[in-house]
């Protein structure tokens, strides 16, 4: 089993790792051919645009609306999964968040802990700090299964592993699962990991899993999955751990059917996932299967500095269906690895900021052609394009009157830039100095150099024409 | 200052802004009934028994007397050897002299391994069933255990087709869920599968790899 250390790579180094994954054939070949068919499986879904606005508005209503009372409904549901037996804990950042797991993993003198599939355990290195406190992690969703055994991280929040193809799946399985034979048959793949991700199910001390919706009024944490893995990770272990984001709470039990129809639909195409698992307790006297001890591990981690925008709370509507990527012209060009951060594409783009800071991610912003795509899709309507260019601001200048600075608010300012603007500025709000300037620009045009910095990277260079266009004017009114 | 104090205390000092009125989930769901034809039992179980065929889910017609009779001969044609229970329907089981029958009787640590190794098959009651999407709702209990309907390979799941509802929300609002949840309620829409290898299908993941739906009708409609 591979338990080597996994670091995130700097999102500063974006445009290497971009560059490199769009000269990338056979990458470009996976991710295009996986898009499309995710995203005709979602058109699919929604038949009826009217029907779909309608369904859209009342699910952004709901998350609007829960994120209102954010502070409540999370006392509220720390009440009522308390009063269930499930024991609540929180994390202001990643190390309080592993430093709560790792003592709960020790108590419980734990070996092997099981995966099912959860974002914000990726985000906060949960499998390095396990391996640092000489436990193992496991993944057990078949997908971040066969990228952890590569020593790989997700590619895609919902399809961790759509980057490799079946035969270098084979080859890896051949090569690191003991007694595994090559074979490129899916079933007989999947055969393969099913035996011996059961052996793990069995021994393991501890399930963990992520959380799709928490209902404050219930105490309930509901989990979305097609393969099972999820409902063996919180049965058959004694303890479960579940980890969430503070923003995943909803208040009602009947607020969740809305959310959860837009989100399959949206992610995958479809109606419904094989299993939706709603827990509300640990095994009750007399039960005979279910985890003796259940766990909620709050992360906040950037979340509040989220919040504490009007405009940028929208980032917390997420529901991670991962829509914003599929359709995303630049993430099915270069793929999730490029992003270098937990969450890839347009929600990683508006959300990484928030968790890192804006000087290690101010160029994740800037990977989007604001074609809109994203937002269009986006089942909660987050408006991610206007998220962008907000981002792209504040890492460009100092944070505005009244607002609190960003982690790294400013980070992208650069005296270059900042004297360009003001000098165009000057030009175009001075009619003189505008004339002036537009007459030296024409007459000593071949002066323009060859080299534009980025505009002549992939363009012919600028150059002015002879006249200025008010001289071509004036020239056509004379008889 | 504790992390949850922390977080709190952010939270609370950001500003309030407009706040929005509680979202009205059974008004949405009342005007889309009003656009459609009035829902029927009969109309339900030809959705559901549809939706159910897409997830790969068998249903088999049966009659509250005939199930268990019905239930043996499945078995016998899918070469189930062994068929685990809950005490609910283990009397029925025994009268109808199904080979192999076992009952989920003794906490999970005391035969773990024999239930992931030795078990072909596992029955489960349903609460009902959902026609939109093709799904049962199972609650298991101290009878039927959470992992009956997950380990064993093959899920048989008994559903009283006059319990089967439009949507989620009718079922959790008509079977008053938010009054009081059990320890884990499920939705299970067709056997387990995945699609993580090349977006090709797969059934059987980590779950059963079939799931038959035993339908209970009236006599006169089998007939």
């Amino acid at each position: 089993m591979n338990t080597q250390a996994l670091r995130f790579v700097p999102a500063s180094e974006f445009k290497e790792r971009a560059a490199a994954a769009v000269a990338d054939e056979h990458l470009r070949h996976s991710f295009r051919g996986a898009m499309d068919f995710l995203i005709g499986k979602r058109a699919a879904q929604f038949p009826d645009p009217v029907a779909l606005e309608q369904q859209r508005a009342l699910a952004e209503h709901i998350r609007k609306y829960s994120l209102a009372r954010l502070p409540d409904l999370l006392e509220q549901l720390e009440r009522k999964l308390t009063e269930n037996g499930i024991q609540v804990h929180w994390a202001a950042d990643p190390e309080q968040a592993n430093r709560i797991i790792i003592d709960i993993a020790r108590r419980h003198s734990t070996r092997l802990m099981v995966k099912g599939k959860s974002m914000v355990s990726e985000e906060i290195e949960l499998n390095h700090a396990m391996a640092d406190a000489g436990m193992e992690a496991l993944e057990s969703d078949m997908g971040e299964y066969i990228v952890q055994l590569d020593g790989e991280k997700p590619s895609h929040i919902i399809m961790p592993a759509i980057h490799k193809t079946k035969e270098q799946i084979a080859r890896l399985f051949a090569d690191k699962v003991p007694g595994a034979s090559y074979t490129e048959s899916v079933d007989e793949l999947i055969g393969i990991g099913r035996a011996v991700l059961r052996e793990k199910f069995m021994a393991a001390e501890i399930g963990l899993s992520g959380v799709n919706f928490a209902v404050a009024e219930t105490g309930t944490l509901c989990l979305v999955e097609n393969e099972g893995n999820g409902r063996m990770c919180t049965t058959v272990p004694d303890v479960h751990i579940a980890i969430t984001g503070i923003e995943k709470v909803v208040e009602k039990l009947e607020h969740v059917p809305p959310l959860f129809a837009l989100l399959t639909r949206s992610a995958t195409g479809q109606a419904i996932t094989t299993y939706f698992n709603l827990i509300s307790g640990p095994r009750k006297p007399g039960e005979k299967d279910g985890p003796r001890e259940v766990h909620l591990v709050l992360v906040d981690n950037g979340r509040t500095q989220a919040y504490a925008d009007e405009q940028l709370r929208a980032t917390l509507q997420c529901i991670r269906c991962g829509a914003c990527m599929n359709h995303c012209p630049v993430y099915t060009r270069i793929g999730g690895h490029a992003y270098g951060t937990t969450y890839p594409g347009p929600i990683g783009e508006i959300i990484s900021p928030h968790m890192l800071g804006l000087a290690a991610t101010h160029v994740l912003p800037t990977a989007s052609s604001l074609c809109g795509a994203c937002g269009e899709v986006c089942p909660v309507r987050i408006p991610i394009p206007d998220l962008l260019i907000r981002l792209r601001g504040e890492a460009q200048h100092d944070e505005r009157p009244g607002h609190f600075p960003m982690l790294g608010q400013g980070a992208a300012k650069s005296r270059v830039i900042d004297a360009i603007w003001a000098g165009w500025a000057a030009l175009y709000t001075r009619p003189a100095l505008y004339r002036a300037f537009g007459w030296l620009a024409t007459r000593f045009r071949a002066l323009t150099p060859p080299m534009q910095s980025g505009w002549t990277v992939s363009r012919t260079p600028l150059k002015p024409a002879g006249q200025t266009l008010h001289e071509r004017m004036a020239a056509r009114k004379r008889p | 200052m504790s992390d949850r104090d922390d977080i709190l205390q952010r939270l609370r000092a950001a500003p309030r802004g407009k706040a929005p009125l509680l979202p009205d989930v059974s008004a949405f769901h009342a005007a889309l009934a009003a656009g459609m034809p009035a829902s029927t039992p009969a109309a339900r179980r030809t959705l559901f028994c549809e939706k159910m065929a897409f997830w790969h889910g068998e249903v088999v017609r049966v009659t509250h007397d005939s199930w268990p009779e019905k239930l043996r001969e499945l078995c016998l044609a899918k070469g189930v050897r062994s068929l685990l229970c809950g005490e609910r329907h283990a009397v029925a089981l025994r009268g109808a002299g199904i080979e192999g029958l076992k009952t989920y009787d003794r906490p999970l640590e005391e035969w773990k391994a024999e239930l992931f190794q030795n078990i072909e098959a596992g029955l489960t009651s349903t609460r009902g069933g959902i026609a939109e999407t093709g799904t049962l709702i199972i609650w298991p209990d101290a009878s039927e255990p959470r992992l009956l309907s997950l380990v064993p390979p093959i899920h048989f799941a008994l559903l009283d087709a006059r319990q089967i509802y439009d949507n989620l929300f009718t079922a959790m609002s008509e079977q008053g869920w938010s009054a009081g949840m059990p320890t884990n309620a499920l939705l299970v829409s067709g056997p387990s599968k995945t699609a993580d290898i090349q977006v090709t299908l797969a059934y059987g993941a980590h779950g059963p790899k079939e799931l038959i739906v035993l339908l209970l009708v009236d006599e006169e409609e089998l007939a």
